[in-house]
Order: C-alpha cells, then sequence, then structure tokens
C-alpha cells in the first residue's frame, strides 16, 4: 500500500495525476462528437497539425499555447470549411492540411531547433515539468467545454444526428460545427504536453467507442466516455510511474485493454441473446 | 385569386440544380393550409429536391420561394437515410428537435407531458427509453413523425414515408398522416407508390425535372399523364373507383409467368 501511495509525495505527480485526469475527462467528453461524427481521424490529424504550430512558436520565442493554439484553430476551421464544400471528403481534407502541418514542424526543429525534452514531450507526452499552472490551464478548458456541451446539448445532438434536418429547422450547424472544431484544438492544445501528439487521438476515441459499447443513450453515453476517460487518465498515470514507462502510452494502453475487454464481454453477450432468441433455442 | 394569407408556401418558376445538372425546372406549385398533396414521380425526377425548397435547406438558382410569414415546417426524412447505429433512444430522439427556448440539457416537465402525449397519439407509449433501432419499420416512421409534431408544425414534408416498409405498416402510416390531415395540418409527401400511397390522396403532383401535371388522383393517374412522367408505358384500370396503375403493361402481357413443373 505504501508503495501505491509513495508517489503521491511528490508534487510533479500530483500535478501530473491531476492533468492526467483532467485530460481523459476533457478528451472523452469531446470524444462522444469526434466519435459519432466519424471523424476519429481528426484528432489524430489536428494533433499532427499542432505541432506545426508547437514547432514555429517554439522556435520564434512566442508563446507556446497562443502560437500552437492559434495554429490549431486555423487547422480546424480550415478542415470544416474545406470538408463542408463536399468537393474534398472530411479525411482527405484532414489528411492534407494536418500531415502537411507536422511535416512543416519537423522540417522547422531539423533546420532551426534542438530536439530538446520538449520536442520528446511534445511527440510522446511527459508528467515531468508539469505545474500548478498546467493543472489549472487544463482545469480551465475542461471547464469551458463541459459549459459549451451543457449549454449546447440540443443544438449539438441535433446537428450531430441529422445535420441536414437540423438546419432546415433553423440550427445555425455551420456555427455549431465551428464551436466544435474550436472546442477540439483547445481540447488537443491543452492536453498535448502530457499525452504527446502522436498519441493523444486513442484517447479521444477509446473512451467514447467503450461508452458506445455500454450503451444506447447519447446522454448516458455522454456521461460514461467522461468518466472513462478520467479513470484511464487516472489509473495510466498510476502505472507510468510505476512501470516507468511514459505518461501517454501507458494512458492509451490501459485505454485500449479496457477496450478491449469491453469488446470482448459485450460480444459475448450479445451473441448469447442472438443464440437465446434463435428459434428453436 | 388566393389571398397571401391562404398560402403557405408559393414556387414561382423555380429551378434548382446541383452543379451543372438542373434537377428541378421552372417549378410552380402552391400549398395551402389544410392540403394534402403527395409527389410521385421516377427517380432522380427531383422531388427530395422539391421538398427541401420547400423546407428551405436548397436554395433555388432560378425563381422565388414565398414562405408565410412564422411558418413552421416540420420534417421527416427517408428512413433509408437515418444512422440507425446512433445512439439516441425514442425520448431524445423527438427532444432533440426542441432547440429553441430552452437551453438546459434535460426536458422540462412541459416538455416530457408533451412528448408522453405525442408517443401515446403515435401509439409509441412505453417506448420512450428503446433505442431507435429497436422498433419495428412503422414505429421508426412515428418516432420521426413525433420529433416533426413536437414543433407544432403547419406544414409537414415526409420523404417517402412508406419506403421499404409492409403493407400493414404502409396503411398505419396513411392512417396516421390522414387523421393529422383532420386536425388541419397541411401536409406534403413524395412517394414511388403510386398505388398503395399515392392514389388514396386527396391531390397530386407529377413530377419529371417539371410539374407534368398536378390535381385529384382521378385525374393526373391517367397513361398519357404517367408516360409523360415516368417515359414509360403505363397503363390504368380502374377498382372499386380508384384508379390502380400497372406498369410495364406490354412486357405483362409477353412474358407469361412459369408454372412449377411446367
Amino acid at each position: 500500500m505504501d508503495e501505491l501511495l509513495r508517489p503521491f509525495e511528490f508534487e510533479f505527480f500530483r500535478n501530473g495525476l491531476a492533468v492526467a485526469t483532467l485530460a481523459g475527462a476533457l478528451c472523452g467528453l469531446i470524444g462522444v462528437f469526434v466519435v459519432l461524427r466519424g471523424m476519429s481521424y481528426i484528432g489524430h490529424g489536428l494533433s499532427h497539425a499542432l505541432f506545426g504550430g508547437y514547432a514555429a512558436s517554439t522556435l520564434l520565442g512566442v508563446n507556446v499555447a497562443l502560437g500552437a493554439g492559434l495554429w490549431g484553430v486555423a487547422s480546424a476551421l480550415m478542415i470544416n470549411g474545406v470538408a463542408r464544400r463536399r468537393m474534398v471528403r472530411a479525411d482527405a481534407a484532414i489528411g492534407v492540411i494536418t500531415t502537411a502541418s507536422f511535416a512543416l514542424g519537423l522540417a522547422l526543429f531539423a533546420l532551426f531547433g534542438r530536439r530538446g525534452r520538449n520536442f520528446e514531450a511534445a511527440l510522446f507526452g511527459s508528467v515531468l515539468g508539469v505545474s500548478r499552472a498546467d493543472v489549472l490551464a487544463v482545469a480551465a478548458v475542461t471547464g469551458a467545454v463541459a459549459l459549451v456541451v451543457f449549454l449546447g446539448y440540443r443544438q449539438l445532438l441535433f446537428t450531430t444526428f441529422d445535420p441536414d434536418v437540423a438546419e432546415a429547422s433553423g440550427v445555425p450547424t455551420a456555427r455549431v460545427e465551428a464551436v466544435l472544431m474550436v472546442a477540439l484544438a483547445a481540447s488537443i492544445l491543452a492536453t498535448m504536453q502530457i499525452l504527446g501528439v502522436t498519441l493523444i487521438a486513442a484517447t479521444i476515441v477509446i473512451p467514447a467507442s467503450v461508452a458506445r459499447m455500454l450503451t444506447h443513450a447519447f446522454h448516458r453515453m455522454l456521461f460514461l466516455s467522461t468518466g472513462i476517460g478520467a479513470a484511464t487518465g487516472f489509473v495510466g498515470m498510476n502505472l507510468s510511474y510505476h512501470l516507468d514507462v511514459q505518461s501517454g502510452p501507458t494512458i492509451v494502453l490501459v485505454g485500449a485493454g479496457l477496450f478491449a475487454v469491453v469488446f470482448t464481454v459485450t460480444g459475448l453477450r450479445d451473441s448469447r441473446r442472438r443464440w437465446a432468441a434463435a428459434p428453436g433455442a | 385569386m388566393t389571398g397571401a394569407a391562404d398560402v403557405l408556401v408559393r414556387l414561382e418558376r423555380v429551378t434548382c440544380a446541383y452543379g451543372r445538372q438542373p434537377v428541378l425546372t421552372g417549378v410552380d406549385l402552391v400549398v395551402h393550409p389544410g392540403q394534402f398533396t403527395g409527389v410521385v414521380g421516377p427517380s432522380g425526377s427531383g422531388k427530395t429536391t422539391l421538398l427541401r425548397v420547400l423546407l428551405g435547406s436548397v436554395v433555388p438558382v432560378a425563381g422565388r420561394v414565398h414562405r408565410r410569414r412564422g411558418l413552421r415546417l416540420g420534417y421527416v426524412p427517408q428512413v433509408d437515410t437515418v444512422d440507425w447505429s446512433f445512439p439516441v433512444t425514442v425520448r431524445e430522439c423527438v427532444l432533440m428537435a426542441r432547440t429553441r427556448g430552452r437551453r438546459l440539457p434535460w426536458a422540462s416537465q412541459a416538455e416530457q407531458a408533451e412528448v408522453a402525449a405525442l408517443l401515446d397519439r403515435l401509439g409509441l407509449h412505453g417506448l420512450a427509453d428503446r433505442h431507435i433501432r429497436e422498433l419495428s419499420g412503422g414505429q421508426q416512421q412515428r418516432v420521426f413523425l413525433a420529433r416533426a409534431m413536437l414543433g407544432r408544425p403547419d406544414l409537414l414534408l415526409l420523404d417517402e414515408p412508406t419506403s421499404g416498409v409492409d403493407a400493414r405498416t404502409r396503411h398505419e402510416v396513411l392512417h396516421l398522416l390522414d387523421d393529422l390531415h383532420g386536425d388541419g395540418l397541411a401536409i406534403v409527401l413524395t412517394t414511388h407508390d403510386l398505388n398503395g400511397m399515392a392514389a388514396h390522396l386527396p391531390h397530386l403532383v407529377c413530377l419529371n425535372g417539371e410539374v407534368v401535371a398536378e390535381g385529384a388522383p382521378r385525374q393526373v393517374l391517367t397513361s398519357d399523364v404517367l408516360e409523360r412522367t415516368y417515359g414509360a408505358p403505363m397503363e390504368v384500370l380502374e377498382h372499386a373507383g380508384m384508379p390502380v396503375v400497372l406498369d410495364h403493361p406490354s412486357e405483362a402481357r409477353i412474358i407469361p409467368l412459369r408454372r412449377p413443373g411446367a
């Protein structure tokens, strides 16, 4: 027991744990909309796009949150704009815009920068150096996104389920989608340092996918996904310390393990139901 | 002369196109309060586009659309276009259309009572917490009807409401729509089903990129009009005072049915 509680003696761990739990909850919440809109690839793409902004901000000495944030919002709006024209599918738009941005980030570092700890952390995630201010920043973004979902719940649900009818019913779907993209970019930016741009997509997609297997109701999926994301972050962070593995991979592997368990259990349950319902059973 | 107050929507010489491909050309149509109209025509004739012009989600490239001020529209999409794997219960599906006024995610007591009354009326009592995929075809259709009705529309638009449903469900939907029409609701629907649906409606519009004919079924369900609408010969018989359309009559005469053992 003492061994389990030992890391809590260190402030960096307490901060990291708080950030990981909040980041998991935040990614779980926003992930519901990403998964249901069939845009799972966007989390992957947008995080890579932010890396371009991160590199440029670091090398220019600009505030990273501001620089990468503006870069991310611009990328998100660009993807949304290209995808809405319907000449290019959303996945192709994401592929072009975000991979180019990621490549630009790598090229900038290769030409002008040094591959220090921050470079590694941005790519693969790290809890080292997470300060109280970082915890508050992630908490603020989590609160803001939760407020957006709370106040825009009906419009978000309608736009996600049936965008054409929602628009015809007077829902400003273009604005709703833009707000969602900005919230997603803010979520990725806030959690990038701890989860890493190469792994963040999994923390967006996994909790929502697990929650989807557990419920058929939208409101329950929101709660479940947020809770699963938070729990995954908490458990993953603790395991990360004890196994001495980076936080990003550990959190993702905990989530993937949970996905495998739930997938197997619900699959067996459904098979048993089908078998019971089959004629002659 | 019809007064503006007696018209819900008026289309004047409306032309729509997707890219350079025209879908509707010079369409004139007037929808009055309490009108019940079916739009028939072959695939690609512009039926859904016409519905979406009435709805306002498709903007014509030419012509004018006049809607009565404050007109409330309800729209029931084709069930084929619905994402049945989406995690949404019947109650959530119906309530999602109520986006104005209340911002809180959960339904108020008044909204809950309204949804319960609506589900009762549409024969969906006790199904509010079911997932939409767990319902029969007719029940699924009625869920989306309930969603449209929650907005208390003046005009209800339905895209192929009997597409892919069995005869019994088709009857249920038809009777339900007849009830709603009896309460004064104006309805415009599209259908491929000339005998099971269109022939029972009071007013039809035959569409093939343009309005070929409109009027009562006995006036427009004629061989001449249907051939101009569908581009294929069709024979119309009369049974119990109603028109019955036989498509491909020449083929039916030529190709004999095989008998088992023959």
